[in-house]
């Protein structure tokens, strides 16, 4: 445990983060399987669904903390990485219906026969394993990221300029995922899932183990992170986010930094897709929506920008409202978003970290 | 006439044809008529010097270097040789290029003719800033910019000689001897007692320091120091000027100043820039004389 021990040592919102995690973890399944559904203590399966989603968002939302607290690269595209994981898991779950869909077609998924295909396109084949999806589920937002953020970097893009070209990067998927003819299920998108390496997804067990891999996930995110913001990768980091051409007359290739550190974003947010599809059972093309990708970065900012276990309890605490206030004020909820942000960035400009570390500070 | 160029072109080697030349201005003035040597873009491994090569005793040469701006031309046929060692003073008026100068050998700027080299072979105009920052020429900026987020002791960390590429960066630990390099170095710039300030709270002066110490850990061949006792105290620029000299001898230093004073008390050789190109060079009392400086320059003041 000694290089665990040095890396928490100095992050004292770290400790308290991954306690309630652990805490979390263990109360929530326990909470729904062991105690019995007449007690009031009863967790239903529902709730324990949701709060894998949020754990879900809360790992998408280390990932754009990461690069934006760390490294002022505002990503306004994160959406199209965590709805690419979730895609490549969604095509793996697919393809586990088998002769159980509507058509009955062993081999073909079910929009695909009501589109009249003969035979499956070839880049759905060897979706049908696991460790393949799972491959994909790294590779194919790491591989686009790497591409864009290339491109991008390398042609010093910074600042807003880059934040508008992430957001036309999601905006274009969406247009591309809701074309039929492209083979993800269209508008629809992916759906009817029945089970995941042979679990049924709806067994309250199978739910409780993707809560619990939701939960690893997201604390073994949280300590990658955490080791390379504390590295000497992460003041560079810092450099190059406060004084970027100073960084690059020091000798540091500030572009490779940048793609490194994006595409690992990336891929974060990709396996957070991946965890997260399985529990609302389906993905479809409007999870590229622009928005999506905006709410993340409100959820960062509410949290408290740079110090990563903020932006996971920014990113529970703003859905948990959102869960509450679309059920109870349905057309309020998006004013209250509006209002939150502004208040946030007007009076918490560092978030609820912030107001957190100031009245640790006062008290001592 | 094709068969012989062909026949040039595959019998030289690279390693002969690299040394022969006395000043690398042969290479750019001569390319296509000399049948001696290879084009660059010939070579399997074009001429990339990893030691700077000072067989010549001489570290910087730029040569012809014109560069303009919506046709105002920023630098006039420049020419500029530094020698291994020296301590140069560079002065002149506002606009008279000496920062552009600066981000030409940088590898900031581009320049429309002319050409930079860093020792013998090393072509200064096809390197990025990074590469030639690597290769042992450090610049310390007018307006002092450290990391202000970092604290004093991460500065130079970072500012450290060491593999810059993202993966051993990302687990780099500080060994004992790059430890005694960095104390070394804040014994230098006598900022020891400020090791794990943040950057960001130092005195306009402490940071001047703070950047030649950061410049320091790079080990450099080369030092290019832009006005650094802009906005210092006597005693502070008294105390630069002790840090500037002491420097000279293990690197070259080309040091940019208004404040005359201070150039007096430190430079041997001093150049004077005008309009984009070298008025005069010589030691202060011999420019301090020239009737052409005193019109220019020392005539204002």
């Amino acid at each position: 445990m000694g290089p665990l021990t040095r890396l928490m040592l100095q992050d004292r919102g770290g400790i308290v983060f991954l306690s309630l995690l652990l805490i979390l973890a263990i109360a929530v399944p326990v909470l729904n399987l062991a105690v019995p559904e007449s007690s009031s203590w009863h967790m239903p399966t529902y709730t324990l669904t949701l709060w894998g989603k949020y754990l879900c968002y809360a790992l998408l939302a280390l990932s754009v903390d990461l690069i934006w607290g760390f490294c002022g690269i505002l990503s306004l595209g994160h959406g199209a990485f965590f709805a690419l994981g979730g895609y490549a898991m969604g095509m793996y779950l697919m393809r586990q219906i088998g002769p159980r869909g509507v058509y009955g077609n062993p081999e073909l998924p079910d929009f695909m026969v009501f589109l009249n295909w003969s035979e499956l396109p070839w880049y759905w084949l060897g979706f049908d394993m696991f460790w393949f999806a799972m491959l994909m589920v790294i590779l194919a937002p790491g591989v686009l990221a790497f591409v864009f953020g290339w491109f991008a970097f390398r042609s010093r893009v910074t600042g807003v300029y880059f934040s508008i070209i992430t957001q036309a990067l999601t905006f274009a998927l969406m247009l591309a995922f809701f074309r039929n003819e492209m083979g993800f299920g269209g508008n629809n998108g992916l759906t009817d899932f029945k089970d995941l390496l042979g679990y049924d997804l709806q067994a309250d067990s199978t739910r409780v183990a993707l809560f619990m891999f939701s939960a690893l996930a997201l604390a073994l995110g949280y300590l990658a992170c955490r080791f390379i913001v504390s590295s000497k990768l992460g003041r560079v980091l810092i450099a190059i986010r406060d004084t970027e051409e100073r960084t690059r007359f020091v000798g540091y290739k500030v572009e490779s930094y940048k793609v490194a550190l994006f595409t690992f974003s990336a891929v974060l947010a990709g396996i957070a897709g991946a965890l997260y599809v399985p529990q609302v059972g389906i993905i479809n093309p409007g999870e590229f929506a622009p928005l999506n990708s905006i709410e993340v970065v409100v959820w960062v900012a509410v949290g408290g920008r740079g110090t990563l276990y903020g932006a996971a309890a920014g990113a529970v605490l703003v859905n948990y409202a959102k869960t509450y206030l679309t059920g109870a004020f349905p057309e309020l909820w998006l004013y209250g978003l509006g209002a939150l942000f502004v208040l946030v960035t007007l009076l918490l400009p560092q978030g609820l970290a912030g107001l957190f570390r100031l009245l640790r500070r006062r008290e001592a | 006439m094709i068969w012989e160029r062909d026949q040039t072109f595959s019998f030289v080697t690279p390693s002969s044809s690299s040394t022969d030349d006395p000043k690398p201005g042969g290479l750019f003035q001569t390319p296509l008529i000399r049948r001696d040597r290879v084009f660059d873009f010939m070579q399997r491994f074009p001429m990339q010097a990893t030691e700077v090569d000072i067989s010549h005793k001489t570290i910087l040469y730029v040569e012809g270097v014109t560069i303009s701006f919506d046709g105002f031309k920023a630098l006039n046929d420049l020419n500029l040789y530094i020698d291994d060692g020296e301590l140069r003073c560079i002065i002149g008026p506002n606009g008279a290029g000496k920062s552009t100068m600066m981000d030409v050998i940088t590898g900031r700027l581009q320049p429309d003719t002319g050409m930079a080299y860093f020792g013998q072979r090393m072509n200064l105009l096809e390197k990025t800033e990074a590469e030639i920052s690597t290769a042992g020429i450090g610049r310390k900026f007018q307006q002092p910019t450290v990391f202000e987020n970092l604290t004093v002791y991460e500065n130079l960390e970072l500012a450290m000689a060491a593999n810059k590429a993202v993966w051993p960066t990302l687990l780099a630990r500080l060994n004992g001897e790059q430890r005694d390099r960095v104390d070394e170095v804040f014994e230098i710039i006598g900022l020891t007692e400020e090791r794990d300030r943040l950057a960001g709270v130092l005195s306009h002066g402490q940071k001047q320091w703070l950047e030649i110490g950061m410049l320091l850990m790079q080990n450099p061949r080369l030092l290019l120091v832009d006005e650094p006792v802009a906005g210092m105290t006597p005693q502070e620029t008294e105390r630069t000027a002790e840090l500037l000299t002491g420097l000279a001898g293990q690197h070259s230093v080309v040091v940019v100043e208004h404040d005359m004073a201070f150039v007096r008390s430190i430079a041997r050789k001093v150049t004077v820039l005008h309009e984009g190109s070298v008025l005069a060079e010589g030691t202060m009392d011999a420019i301090q004389s020239d009737p052409k400086v005193i019109e220019v320059y020392l005539g204002e003041h």
